[in-house]
């Protein structure tokens, strides 16, 4: 069997990692504790294993060499098979060691010395069995078939499975026997099972006939289906729980979230416009891009309490754009940009050139109009998109405005014509001004949905 | 008719809010500023609000769009059978159009956000008041886009309900893009009243169209 193992984390010689002084200074301090704190909890080695980890696991947790115990498996192996059954309950019952921790590495003599025993382990089993006539030779072969290929499977399914198990089951089945480990890990697991199944069906076809095969199935099947059904209300609770750990789980997280989220944004905001509360515009300017921040977080189309849809389109909409277009120039000039949209489109060039214009007019406005409130309203039509932005400022005369001002003539009416828009503006001293941008839609983009 | 008569008993308004820091600051805004309203009790769930309206009996009730317990529209069901004469006012930070439009179904005559200056906020108490509808250009982007043609919206059962006629969408547009009653009708050379008719049965089909599903609206809404 080959091995997939991460590489030892440290090198230290140690078994264990301990906390320095301990054990050289306890024994005073309640001897039964200190004893029971020097042999340390019996786990199965992660790295430096040949099968399982059982052997230098158990050395770990004895003190003594891993030979030694690798041998006395081996030998207790001859005995009706005693050791390959004591390693087999100890590799059910002790836990992995966890990830994190360091383990000793294992040097390439140690393990040539493993795999020798291991070897020799089988055939004391199989000689040993042999002698004293407890299993014929034409049982002996399948029979050792079939253990290899539980082996092989067990050894695969291990700990990714346990521990995912243990962690909630978060993926289906296929994923808790691979645990993630690829073809190589899905090939040997492959393999073991043809291994158990080619060993019991040669037991099964070499002991009788068809019928008896049939007979023999049977029962395994009533068998099978009888533990189930007993079993029933184990696995029910075993599923609630481990749906019950994963709700609340899921719920821990979103606290956390929440909290993180609440803490970066609106608190730090509040801090800071506790700093500033001899200025009211920084303090209005503050509020309004951390509503506008937190209104997006909560409601927005990606935003936090919106259902989230599969396969959604992930392109900026244009609503979207409005919206940050709107949300810049509060920021820059400190004003507040009420906006409303109707309807939705998907973001292309047109659109584009058409809020980059409305951004302009906005603009405006905010420099111009010396008022602290802009109205943008924003309609897609199946032809066409218009967007509307006023404001109840001064206003101004369009024939007079000089030549030198580029804004209404390049960034907005230029823009707009360049791509097929259409620019009105109504303004008068006094009166206010109202910028109104139409872009048709091209016909094969459908505009609203 | 915005503009009200001064000598007159002042208008009685309940305020429901989940949040008392909220209440407090609409009360003593609303205290402080005009004599033309007076707060006459408030309530901070539905239960509370249920019972404190039956009680004071106002005449306008401020109701929060978000509360536990269904929120707004649920004290606007338990309410409106028995005491029809209440109107209600939507009063909301709420951006999601579904909350605010199930409330305008439920029976309020408007919808106000909570931005809204207290000024402002007095106006559109005393026109609900006396009957008339106060939509905020938010609502009315909401309703536009509720009534809006769009594959996938439902189908039409009911034409007369159902769609919005071109004048009404004009109406709807322009308070949308922030225009006042007075401004709306020079634009549309059309009279205030006519403005005011207009926005009560836009009103109206809103809260009786079968024009959508709320649910289903909401969730093309969301698909976009």
């Amino acid at each position: 069997m080959d091995h997939v193992q991460e590489k030892p984390r440290t090198e230290t010689g140690m078994p264990l990692p301990r906390p320095p002084g301990e054990g050289a200074v306890v024994p005073a301090a309640g001897s039964t504790l200190a004893e029971v704190d020097e042999r340390p909890k019996m786990y199965r080695r992660r790295s430096s294993r040949v099968v399982a980890g059982v052997a230098s696991g158990l050395a770990d947790h004895l003190g003594i060499k891993v030979l030694w115990v690798r041998a006395t498996f081996a030998i207790l192996a001859a005995f009706g098979g005693a050791g390959m059954v004591a390693y087999g309950l100890l590799w059910v019952f002790v836990p992995q060691r966890r990830r994190e921790e360091t383990e000793a590495p294992a040097t390439p003599r140690e393990k040539q010395q493993a795999i020798g025993l291991l070897i020799l382990g089988v055939g004391l089993l199989v000689a040993g069995g042999a002698i004293t006539g407890a299993i014929n030779g034409w049982v002996a072969v399948p029979l050792a078939l079939a253990l290899v290929g539980a082996a092989v499977v067990w050894r695969e399914a291990d700990e990714s499975q346990r521990r995912r198990w243990r962690d909630g089951a978060r993926s289906g089945v296929a994923g808790m026997v691979l645990g993630g480990g690829g073809w190589s890990a899905a090939i040997r697991i492959l393999a073991g099972v043809a291994l158990v199944i080619t060993g019991i069906g040669v037991v099964v076809l070499r002991s009788g006939s068809l019928d008896q095969v049939q007979f023999a199935l049977l029962a395994v099947l009533a068998t099978l289906v009888g533990v189930a059904v007993l079993t029933v209300p184990f696995w029910l609770r075993m599923g609630r729980d481990l749906g019950e750990e994963r709700r609340a789980r899921i719920r821990t997280e979103e606290r956390a979230e929440i909290a993180a989220h609440l803490h970066d944004s609106v608190l730090q905001t509040l801090a800071l416009i506790q700093k500033q509360s001899e200025s009211p515009k920084e303090v209005a300017r503050l509020a309004r891009s951390q509503e506008r921040e937190l209104r997006g977080w909560l409601y927005g189309p990606s935003g936090y309490g919106t259902p989230e849809k599969k396969g959604e389109d992930r392109s900026v909409a244009f609503s979207q754009a409005i919206a940050n277009a709107c949300g810049e120039v509060e920021d820059t000039f400190a004003i507040s940009v009420s906006q409303v949209v109707v309807g939705e489109a998907q973001l292309d060039d047109r659109l584009t050139a058409l809020v980059l214009a409305a951004r302009e007019a906005m603009v405006n406005a905010a420099k111009h109009a010396g008022v602290d409130e802009v109205s943008v309203y924003a309609e897609v039509e199946p032809t066409a998109v218009t967007v509307f932005v006023r404001d109840r400022g001064k206003g101004f005369d369009p024939e007079t405005v000089s030549e030198d001002r580029h804004g209404l003539a390049d960034s907005i009416r230029g823009r707009m014509e360049r791509n097929g828009g259409t620019v009105r503006l109504r303004t008068a001293p006094g009166d206010g001004t109202e910028v109104q941008l139409e872009m048709p839609v091209k016909a094969d983009s459908g505009g609203t949905r | 008719m915005s503009e009200t008569p001064q000598p007159k008993a002042p208008i009685s308004v309940f305020l429901v809010d989940d949040h008392a820091l909220f209440r407090a600051g609409v009360r003593t805004e609303l205290d402080s500023i005009t004599d033309e309203v007076r707060v006459v009790g408030e309530a901070g769930s539905v239960a509370e609000a249920v019972a404190g309206i039956a009680r004071t009996k106002p005449q306008v009730v401020l109701l929060d769009v978000h509360m536990p317990d269904g929120g707004g529209a649920e004290v606007l069901r338990r309410v409106r059978t028995d005491l029809p004469d209440v109107v209600f006012l939507a009063l909301s930070v709420s951006d999601a159009a579904e909350d605010v439009i199930a409330v305008i179904r439920a029976g309020a005559r408007g919808y106000v956000t909570k931005t809204i200056s207290s000024k402002e906020l007095v106006r559109a108490i005393a026109r609900v008041a006396e009957g008339d509808a106060v939509f905020s250009p938010r609502l009315a982007g909401f309703v536009l886009d509720a009534f809006a043609d769009r594959p996938g919206s439902a189908p039409i059962s009911d034409p007369e309900l159902d769609l919005l006629t071109p004048r009404e969408r004009d109406v709807l547009r322009l308070l949308a893009r922030g225009y006042a009653y007075k401004e709306i009708a020079s634009e549309l050379f059309i009279s205030v009243k006519t403005v005011e008719t207009h926005v009560s049965s836009v009103l109206r089909k809103t809260q009786l169209s079968n024009r959508y599903e709320l649910s289903r609206w909401a969730s093309d809404r969301r698909l976009v």
